[in-house]
């Protein structure tokens, strides 16, 4: 008897459950699309406008490029904007299926702010919450090519997890070498 | 003489240099003629020069927009993914009471993930697995489809599932490649208690509620124990011509907001595990686990827990509570090895006065020679009360992609 009327209870519960949510409104982002490119730009360097650049990916960079994301990189060149020593990449990586888009703003070598900009795998959307990109901030390049910071990860989404991973040190690496003078302007 | 002949010398040549530098006036305007002209070949030269540059980097970029369109633009394959896992076990086991020994090398799963991207919001998602290597009538091993569904993303914060999915309960039902958990065999109480790996047909619904919380629902076939069986595991139809005379329920909440903390509870509804053959007998399962992980230490615990109706403890005394438990730390001490400990229990009869559990210590090792390549080597020591448990040495090697 006890467990017939508990079985009802859970199921009104789930059914009210599912009403509740149906209805809700959401303080978070949804999947899909989160904020654009120039969006993010624009309000990394605010009040400010960044200079639109672009690395051009030489055997070396590419090279070294396809080592941090173990994976080859292709494309000819990396659009990115810098204002003195702060840079912002737009950036690119598949979690298990689909590519995240994560924007990543360096500045003197260390990692400002990290940004899920685009998330639209099934699982693993916890990465686009601030509270999982601020373990980002701060965190330096390595002599290894990986982060010098240790970063919790979401139980079943560690594709998604290693994927905002070298994003960052990817961005750490190309924020460098543009810092060596090899980047060049963009043809106009 | 001589300086009077340098002199002259002299004095001519600059005679002459004067005449060369001191033109007519119509011979300096045709001069300024001519200059100008070359003034204008050259501007028009530079206009030129500059129009020719700019149409150069629009060709550039055109070029280079072309290039990286080819290299990088998705292909009509690439929405079409594809993916897989597998896990070789080695057990070396030997019974409690010395009557019998396991010693075995068993390809245990060889699986195959497949999706396609239909459009942003809607997709499809499918895993074919081959369980112990060979598949056939009198072979141990089947072949099974655990996954295939169709997912549609029908607002922003939901989407719905209809076809063949996992049922959302538990920490290794959903995730279950050999490189994410340690340990060779899969923990015993989500094994034999929950069970997985678990999976049914029907619709479920999964969103978030605010950040890091999230839901499941889901409606789907049920259990069903034919004659004389009581333990959920028996009772998994695996969607063959699954009897679905009564549905089965289940809701899952999840709380992931605080990074490497994973807080969830799951509770399922049967109506009817013998599928209205016989007395109908009814069941809840209510499943909890925690998942922290913290710089390099991890820690998992769960406890699951089935009620059915009393009359199924006519098929087996007891069997009307059905529980189990594990806790399970680790430490990763470098990139590459992570140890760890897993004690666990679990009762198919935990409904009887006697002590029916069967307990089990695991500690062991896992080596990541890549993320996604793992080898591992644990020992267990099981315990039942009858002495039927098995204790020994299990080894193996996983892979994902």
């Amino acid at each position: 008897m006890l467990n017939k009327f508990y079985r009802v209870a859970v199921t009104i519960a789930t059914a009210a459950l599912f009403i509740l949510t149906s209805a809700a409104s959401f303080s978070v982002s949804a999947k899909g699309v989160l904020q654009s490119g120039p969006d993010f730009v624009a309000e990394v360097f605010a009040p400010l406008q960044a200079e639109p650049k672009v690395l051009w990916l030489t055997p070396e960079i590419r090279a070294q490029a396809a080592a941090i994301m173990d994976r080859p990189v292709r494309g000819l060149r990396i659009r990115y904007h810098q204002s003195n020593n702060k840079s912002a990449w737009i950036l690119e990586e598949i979690g298990k299926e689909m590519p995240i888009t994560i924007g990543v703003v360096v500045e003197d070598d260390v990692i400002q702010q990290v940004k899920i900009l685009a998330y639209r795998e099934s699982r693993g959307g916890e990465v686009r919450y601030p509270a999982y990109t601020a373990q980002y901030n701060g965190a330096a390049l390595q002599e290894d090519y990986r982060l010098n910071q240790n970063i919790d990860g979401i139980t079943g989404a560690t594709l998604s997890v290693w994927a905002v991973n070298k994003v960052a040190a990817l961005a750490l690496y190309y924020h460098g070498v543009v810092n060596q003078s090899t980047a060049t302007h963009p043809p106009q | 003489m001589k300086k009077q002949l340098l002199a002259t010398i002299i004095g001519l040549n600059l005679t002459a240099a004067a005449q060369a530098a001191t033109p007519s006036l119509e011979e300096m305007w045709e001069m300024i003629q001519q200059q100008q002209g070359e003034i204008a070949t050259l501007k028009q030269q530079l206009r030129n020069n500059d129009a020719r540059i700019q149409e150069t980097e629009v060709i550039a970029e055109a070029t280079i927009s072309a290039v990286e369109q080819i290299s990088m633009a998705p292909s009509a394959s690439s929405k079409t993914t594809f993916g897989g896992y597998g896990e070789l076990h080695y057990n070396s086991l030997d019974r409690d009471d010395s009557a019998a020994s396991k010693d075995a090398m068993d390809f245990h799963r060889f699986v195959m993930f497949t999706g396609h991207q239909f459009s942003d919001d809607i997709r499809f998602f499918s895993e074919l697995e081959v369980e112990h290597s060979i598949a056939g009538e009198g072979q141990p091993g089947e072949v099974e489809l655990e996954q295939a569904y169709i997912e549609w993303d029908f607002a922003s914060q939901h989407s719905a599932k209809a076809g063949l999915f996992l049922i959302p309960v538990g920490i290794i039902n959903e995730t279950h490649e050999p490189n994410t958990f340690y340990g060779i065999e899969r923990n015993t109480v989500e094994k034999n208690i929950i069970p997985a790996t678990w999976w049914e047909g029907g619709a479920a619904i999964h969103g978030e509620i605010s950040q890091g919380l999230s839901y499941d629902v889901a409606v789907h076939s049920g259990l069903f124990l034919d004659s004389g069986e009581y333990k959920p595991r028996d009772g998994r139809q695996k969607v063959g011509k699954a009897k679905a005379d009564n549905f089965a329920f289940t809701g899952r909440l999840k709380y992931t907001a605080i990074p490497g903390l994973e807080i969830a509870a799951s509770v399922q509804v049967q109506q009817d595990v013998h599928q209205g053959e016989g007395e109908a007998i009814g069941g809840t399962l209510f499943e909890t686990h925690v998942a922290w992980q913290r710089d390099d230490f991890q820690l998992r615990a769960l406890y699951a827990q089935w009620d059915f109706d009393s009359a199924i403890n006519n098929v087996a005394v007891g069997a009307d509570e059905q529980t189990g438990f594990y806790i399970e730390p680790s430490y990763r001490i470098s990139d590459n090895i992570g140890l760890f400990a897993r004690y666990s229990e679990y009762d198919n009869l935990a409904g009887s006065a006697t002590n029916t559990a069967v307990e089990q210590f695991d500690i062991g090792l896992n080596y990541w020679l890549h993320p996604n390549v793992v080898f591992k080597i644990d020992y267990q020591n099981q315990d039942t009360p009858s002495k039927t448990g098995y204790d020994g040495i299990n080894m193996g090697v996983g892979y994902s992609f």
